[in-house]
Formats: structure tokens, sequence, C-alpha cells
């Protein structure tokens, strides 16, 4: 695991363009992801996320299940694996514990993480193992044509709720927070450059990091819910929709009602499960 | 004080991945770029101020802008 601090500060903000083609498999680009699909964005603050740390590629494993999100992988040049559906913590736990060194990351959706891999995701939160888990939110199962996600909010229309959602939705970072991850963060692709800055802590702290990311599905969710384009979209579920920590904290809260707050949620210090291990081991071995 | 020369910038748009979602234009600060036929294109060079916002938003790593 390399600490060492980059010159830069974070996020991006010099004037030239930022080189992602070290991070990339150029020969699987253009990604298969829908014309203003969110992801894109998610996975460039990602990289940006990355380089701030000065990580190497070979000191990565990204680690993904099944879904628009999980295609994220393929398109980067680290230790990646393209794993089962819902499975992908699983799988992350296991490359973990057999190289606590390598650097863990776990790119998947809110179906993925929290409807087919619920049981995984709390359990992985339960341990705290050392790695990072991004949860791409977009409300949908964006690959298989659009079915409402645990995360749908309530009254919104997908392929499986045609008149609108009867049930309520998943807090991701609630649960998160509650099934014990030490680290948990809310972002948004819109504000790509803060979500850079979110990705960054959330990289940096050593335990189960939990971040959260709207973005939007403009091929379906945007065209059962009326909204006109992506950008529209982005406007009001990503900008207008939801509310920084620090503003949070200064409005009242009649003002910040029906906003989805977003930025560094939780952050706690707990033994991580390698070390805990480590520490088993000391103690059973030099008996 | 405005005859500081402005400082110039050259975009690149990759049309083999740019897919036209047209998120850099709605979002660029000074209404540099516009959709054409199925791609972006640039419709102001000297209206931009390398912001690079339209990097960092576009999700199919598609557009750069550099300093001249």
């Amino acid at each position: 695991m390399t600490t060492e601090a980059t010159a830069r500060t974070v996020p991006y903000k010099e004037k030239k363009p930022f080189d992602y083609d070290p991070y990339l498999r150029q020969g699987k680009l253009p990604h298969i992801w829908c014309a203003g699909c969110g992801h894109g964005i998610v996975l460039k603050s990602l990289l940006r996320a990355i380089d701030a740390l000065g990580w190497k590629n070979d000191d990565i494993s990204m680690v993904s299940g099944i879904g628009c999100s999980s295609r994220t992988p393929g398109y980067v040049d680290f230790n990646t694996m393209h794993t089962l559906h819902g499975r992908a913590f699983a799988f992350a736990t296991g490359v973990k514990f057999a190289n606590p060194k390598l650097n863990v990351i776990v790119t998947t959706g809110d179906g993925d993480a929290l409807a087919i891999g619920g049981n995984h995701f709390i359990h992985a939160a339960r341990r705290n193992m050392d790695m990072t888990i991004l949860v791409y939110n977009n409300y949908i199962y964006g690959m298989t044509s659009g079915q409402g996600s645990p995360t749908m909010p309530e009254g919104a229309v997908s392929t499986t709720s045609r008149f609108g959602s009867i049930e309520p939705p998943f807090d991701t970072c609630e649960l998160a927070k509650t099934a014990g991850a030490t680290f948990v963060a809310r972002g948004t692709a819109f504000h790509a450059q803060e979500l850079e800055k979110t990705l960054y802590e959330a990289l940096k702290h050593k335990g189960t990091s939990v971040v959260d990311i709207l973005d939007s599905c403009p091929t379906y969710y945007g065209r059962f819910n009326k909204h006109k384009n992506v950008s529209e979209m982005m406007k009001s579920i990503e900008k207008d929709g939801t509310i920084s920590v620090a503003q949070a904290a200064k409005l009242p809260p009649e003002k910040t009602e029906g906003k989805i707050v977003r930025g560094i949620l939780h952050r706690a210090e707990r033994l991580e499960y390698c070390d805990g291990y480590q520490n088993l081991l000391d103690r059973v071995q030099n008996k | 004080m405005g005859e500081a020369a402005k400082k110039q910038w050259r975009i690149e748009i990759d049309a083999r991945r740019c897919k036209g979602c047209n998120i850099c234009a709605s979002f660029c600060p000074t209404d540099t770029l516009e959709l054409k036929g199925i791609t972006m294109d640039v419709k102001d060079i000297d209206s931009c101020i390398g912001c690079q916002l339209c990097d960092i938003r576009c999700p199919d790593f598609a557009i750069q802008v550099f300093p001249l």
C-alpha cells in the first residue's frame, strides 16, 4: 500500500486534461454504457481519486457483480474480477484475505448490492474488512430493461411498477452504517469533483467504506419518469434533489425536507478484519 | 485591462467515443459546445474559459480541453 502524498490537490483542478489512459484498457473503449449514463462520470472520478493517492495499477483489485455498474472493471487496467450477481463482496473478501496488501474496490449497483447481494453487503460491512464499496445508485436494473430496485423512491415508475412504486425505499447509507461500515458517504455524478474528494477519503480509510453514488439512467428511469433528457434529469435528481452535509447543518429542517444529504455521513474507527485475524494468529500460535 | 491576451484553448472531441448525450453542452458555463448530428461539436471556441467541466462530466472519455 503506497501512502506517498502527491503534489496535486484533491479534487483535480489543473487547467489541462487529466490523463486517464494509464488506468484504462484502451481496446475496450468506447464502453457499452448508454448515452448520458452517469457510470462513466463516476469511473472518471474514481480514477482521479486513485491518481491522487498515487496507487499503482497492480496494487489495486477491482471486483464487481452483475449489472451495468459491474461492467466497470472491464475498462480499467487493474487486477479485476467480474463475478456472480450480488456476490462481489464475498469474492472481494476472499481477495483481501488472500492478499491483504491489495487495495480492494467493489463496484456494484443498487440492485446488485441491496437486493440480490443484500445479505453479503451487510456482512461485508459488519466484518469491517478493508475495502471500498461503490454503490452506483440509479434506482433501477438498467441491464435487464428497467425493473425497480430496492432504492427506487415511492411513486416512481419502472417496468415492475407501471403505476408507481408503493414500496418504501432503502437508504443505502443508513443500512451500511447500521450494519457496521466504518466510513459511509454519498455522492452524485453531477457533483463529480466533490465525488472525487469523497472517493479519495473513502479509499484512504482503513475498514469498510461504503459510498452511495446517485447517477442517472436516462434510458429506463428517465424515460419512464418523464425526464425530458439526461441533463434535466441530472439537474432535478442530483443537483436540486440533494444537499451537502454542511448546507444541511445550517438550514432549518423544513428547508432540507425531501432532499438527500450528500457528503461524508459517518466515520468511525474499529478493528479491521485482517488485523483482527492476525491478532488471533499471534495469540494462538504463540501459546 | 481588456487588452490582456485572453488564454486560448483547444477542444478535442473524439467522435468515435462521443455518444452525443449533450451533458457537456448543458453544463458548459459559457455555451461553447453544441450537438451537431449525433456527436458534440464546438460552437464558439473563443468563449471557452478552460474550466474543464465538460471533461469532468463527460461519461465517455470523449472530450479534452488543452491550453494553447
